[in-house]
């Protein structure tokens, strides 16, 4: 089952052009991770699916309906979590209100059973619960980014460069956590990432992006594998 | 205001056709100016006048805009400077009625320069308010008992009218007019190649981009001063000839509402055309007299309806909207050529 | 001594005023980052509405309420077919619509309802039992009604989960937007609240100060001064910043500059603060990144 599928999609800011027919699948239950050079359109990526700040033609279908060019608070409705690039927490808002944000648009009576489930993949969360996002570390942050995409009982899971700026022990835990999601709740990700090895090690397809065109695609152990692929586009 | 060059329509040209036809269109207008005030009778003819002055008054509010991209809620004080100049030099020191807005022209430069000085710090709102409580504190100033022997306190001044040299061809009336008129188009000519000129496109560049413009060493202060020097320097004259053609001045000649008028007239017109400027302060002249009819307070709700549906509507002014409508028929008139050739 | 005491009492009271003003406008300078100088011309039009409704027999607390509807909806309408349009130019154009309702409301309120100075009646009777030699009844009533309104907007932002989605909004808009809050609507929703503060205000003082379509120009003046005071994106500084501003108002008018320099008083607190600490007493200081 297809969760996510974008179809000769472009994009652009304005004038300028940013993606160019970038076609993409996202599985039920895998995770895919789109790698590139800083400025191949990445991020650009996510925001197209979300419809943020960008133009985009071409389809993007998501759970078997077409998103492309809905406004974002729809595209949220449906069932996707975007935990943007550099967290975007409410930093004057405590953690206990960035997580209940998270499950503004839930009525049903899960809530409290999967903010524990969060609390069990990043306790410290749970430690700082009443203290304001902006005074936890960047790592605290990134956990509560995704911890509040969670409490939205989303089908698919963006993550936009999860890693930046973190320190690398910080950075394995959080993707280990991350596997542990996948595998215990099913979660279809799509993942952007800077870090190629930590991408490849998590995700099990692949898609590269070089100045907004998808050059290469496939298995994660075979574009690892790869020696073209590892050199010209991984620094591996 | 929006990013509008401060050259365009009027230099945007392109082809030698459109030069042309802007020129034939500027043409008609001088023709129906000098002709204008020999068709109509008495109070019109004052009307007119009052028109051009308010055009320039107008024009020196563009090119401030223009130039710095702030506005000002405050040039209603430069028009009272300039009037009370005039009255003073023409009173007091007796000179004749032409030397008036030279002088008055030349006292405001300095005084639109000493504000833009002291001001050279606030930017956008706050230097907005700056200026309406420059505008908010000029007629309770003027009545201070201090001035009394130089503005003639509450009563006023009467001055009287300049006459014509030729009295059996041209009468009062439309001597005053034609003499306003050979004013408004000698500023016109000056403001044109100021804008075209280096200093337009380093003003303009200060505008833009304030902060690139100071790494490359453009006095940000200094460019600041001129703008608010010029603009006041224009109002400045203006404010001399309105109290030339009216006769008159007092300081409840100047309340908040002319600054008022001048911003609606200059986003009305649009800050880049000259007819802009003109269409502009027709309206500040006639709808004030016309809404009064229904209450004394329409003209003012008038004016806000103004401000407000422009801002929405075309941020450019009526000039950019017919601007940006005759560019839409160029660009037709384009594809038609490509496909036909 | 007493005489001081009761310019300090008055002074908390007019404060009251000051505070529902201040705090008016800080909501909206929160969620937009524009200064709704056309908050007072709202307010005075609301509480004509307010006139009319009363003079038309219709009980005060119902017409209260009545009025807080209207101007609710009045804000909303302002925000959702004026202030949206405006989202992407540049702010010079916002403060020229601004100015644009600022001159509209208070020219349709002079030429429906006229100049002429009208009576506003108090719901608080002249001789009631709360009332004391330092402060007279209406003005406790202004405090009381200040504080209860005070309590309820912040228990609303505090508590529920549209307030928690409005703070939001202000705070944060693409991330508001990946939680699901339609953000457009909820900068709607609070130019509606700011509006009803500002006709509470307005409700208040026009027993006082008479109602005539130039009422609140002062009374912005002073309200703006309070929130700068209490720092322009505070929303607990507003209010103590109104009160502050009230006491001082008062204290400086009656023993240092006299009552009629009170207006250039408000306006040395603006100069001073936007000079030497713009972000107010309690505001957050903004660094703009080149």
């Amino acid at each position: 089952m297809t969760a996510l599928q974008m179809r000769e999609v472009d994009a652009a800011y304005g004038p300028t052009m940013v993606l160019r027919a970038v076609t993409l699948e996202v599985e039920d239950g895998g995770i895919v991770a789109l790698l590139g050079a800083n400025g191949a359109g990445k991020t650009t990526t996510l925001r197209a699916i979300c419809n943020m700040g960008v133009r985009t033609s071409g389809q993007i279908v998501f759970g078997g309906r077409r998103i492309d060019g809905k406004p974002t608070e729809d595209i949220v409705r449906a069932g996707i979590g975007h935990v943007p690039e550099g967290r975007g927490t409410f930093q004057s808002l405590s953690v206990d209100e960035n997580l209940r944000l998270g499950s503004y648009l839930r009525r049903d009576r899960n809530v409290a059973r999967d903010l524990e489930r969060v609390f069990g993949y990043f306790p410290v969360l749970r430690q700082r619960f009443h203290q304001q996002a902006g005074t936890l570390s960047g790592g605290e942050q990134q956990m509560l980014a995704i911890a509040r995409a969670l409490m939205s009982r989303p089908r698919l899971l963006l993550l936009d460069e999860p890693s930046f700026g973190l320190a690398p022990i910080l950075v394995q835990e959080i993707f280990r956590i991350l596997k542990v999601i996948n595998q215990e709740e099913r979660m279809t990700m799509l993942l952007v990432e800077q870090n190629a090895r930590l991408a490849l090690d998590l995700a099990s397809r692949v898609y590269l992006l070089e100045t907004g065109r998808v050059v290469s695609s496939g298995p994660s152990q075979q574009i690892a594998a790869d020696e073209s692929v590892r050199r010209a586009y991984l620094g591996l | 205001m929006t990013a509008v060059s401060v050259a365009s329509p009027i230099a945007a040209g392109g082809g030698r056709p459109r030069i042309r036809r802007g020129s034939l269109w500027l043409g008609a207008l001088l023709a129906i100016a000098l002709v204008g005030p020999f068709v109509v009778s008495g109070y019109r003819v004052f009307q007119l006048s009052q028109v051009i002055v308010y055009a320039i008054a107008l024009l020196g509010l563009n090119l401030l805009t223009g130039f710095s991209g702030q506005i000002s809620l405050g040039n209603g004080a430069f028009y009272a400077i300039g009037g009370y100049v005039a009255v003073i030099v023409m009173t007091k020191a007796g000179l004749p009625y032409w030397a008036a807005p030279p002088i008055a022209g030349a006292v405001c430069f300095l005084a639109g320069s000493l504000f833009g000085r002291t001001a050279t710090r606030l930017e956008g709102l706050y230097l907005a308010l700056a200026t309406f409580g420059l505008a908010t504190a000029t007629p309770q100033i003027l009545k201070l008992d201090a001035l009394e022997s130089w503005t003639g306190g509450n009563q006023g001044i009467v001055i009287t009218k300049p006459g014509s040299p030729v009295t059996g061809l041209i009468n009062d009336d439309q001597w005053l007019y034609l003499f306003c008129l050979a004013v408004a188009i000698a500023l016109f000519v000056i403001a044109w190649n100021m804008v075209r000129g280096r200093t337009g496109r380093a003003l303009v560049a200060l505008r833009d981009h304030p902060i690139a413009a100071a790494t490359m060493g453009i006095d940000v202060a200094a460019y600041k001063t001129i703008a608010f020097g010029v603009s006041a320097m224009y109002t400045g004259v203006a404010g001399a000839l309105g109290v030339l053609i009216t006769g008159f001045i007092s300081p409840d000649s100047f309340p908040t509402l002319v600054s008022i008028q001048f911003l609606v007239g200059s986003v009305l017109g649009g800050i880049a055309s000259i007819f802009g400027t003109l269409f502009g302060a027709a309206f500040i002249e006639l709808v004030p007299d016309l809404a009064k009819k229904a209450s004394d307070a329409a003209p003012q709700a008038v004016f806000g309806v103004v401000l407000i549906a422009c801002m929405m509507v075309m941020p450019g002014g009526l000039a950019g909207l017919v601007y940006s409508v005759r560019a839409r028929l160029a660009r037709g008139t384009i594809r038609r050529h490509r496909a036909e050739s | 001594m007493q005489a001081l005491l009761h310019q300090i009492l008055s002074g908390l009271a007019n404060g009251a005023i000051y505070a529902s003003v201040a705090l008016a406008l800080v909501m909206i300078f929160k969620a937009t980052h524009h200064v709704n100088f056309a908050q007072g011309e709202l307010a005075m039009f609301s509480t004509y509405m307010a006139y009319e409704l009363i003079h038309a027999g219709v009980p005060y607390w119902i017409a209260f309420f009545l009025t807080l509807v209207f101007s609710f909806i009045v804000g909303v309408a302002v925000e959702r077919l004026i202030m949206r349009r405006m989202q992407h130019a540049p702010e010079l154009a916002s403060v020229i619509v601004f100015i644009g309702l600022l001159l509209a409301f208070n020219g349709f309120a002079g030429w429906i309802f006229s100049f002429t100075m009208k009576e506003f009646p108090s719901p608080f009777a002249s001789k009631a039992w709360y009332g004391t030699t330092y402060l007279s009844s209406h003005e406790v009533g202004m405090i009381g009604v200040t504080l209860i309104v005070l309590a309820i907007v912040f228990a609303f932002f505090r508590f529920t989960r549209l307030g928690l989605a409005m703070r939001a909004a202000a705070e944060n808009r693409p991330s508001s937007r990946l939680v699901g809050i339609r953000v457009g609507w909820m900068l709607a929703l609070g130019w509606g609240l700011a509006s009803a503060l500002g006709a509470i205000a307005g409700m208040m003082a026009a027993p006082v100060v008479f109602l005539e379509p130039n009422m609140m120009g002062p009374i912005l003046l002073y309200g703006f001064a309070a929130a700068l005071l209490g720092g322009i994106d505070n929303p607990w500084g507003a209010p103590i910043g109104g009160f502050l501003f009230g006491v001082l108002e008062n204290v400086a008018g009656a023993y240092l500059v006299g009552s009629h320099l009170k207006l250039a008083l408000a306006l040395v607190v603006i100069i001073l603060v936007l000079v030497f600490r713009p972000s107010g007493l309690f505001g957050r200081t903004v660094v703009v990144r080149v």
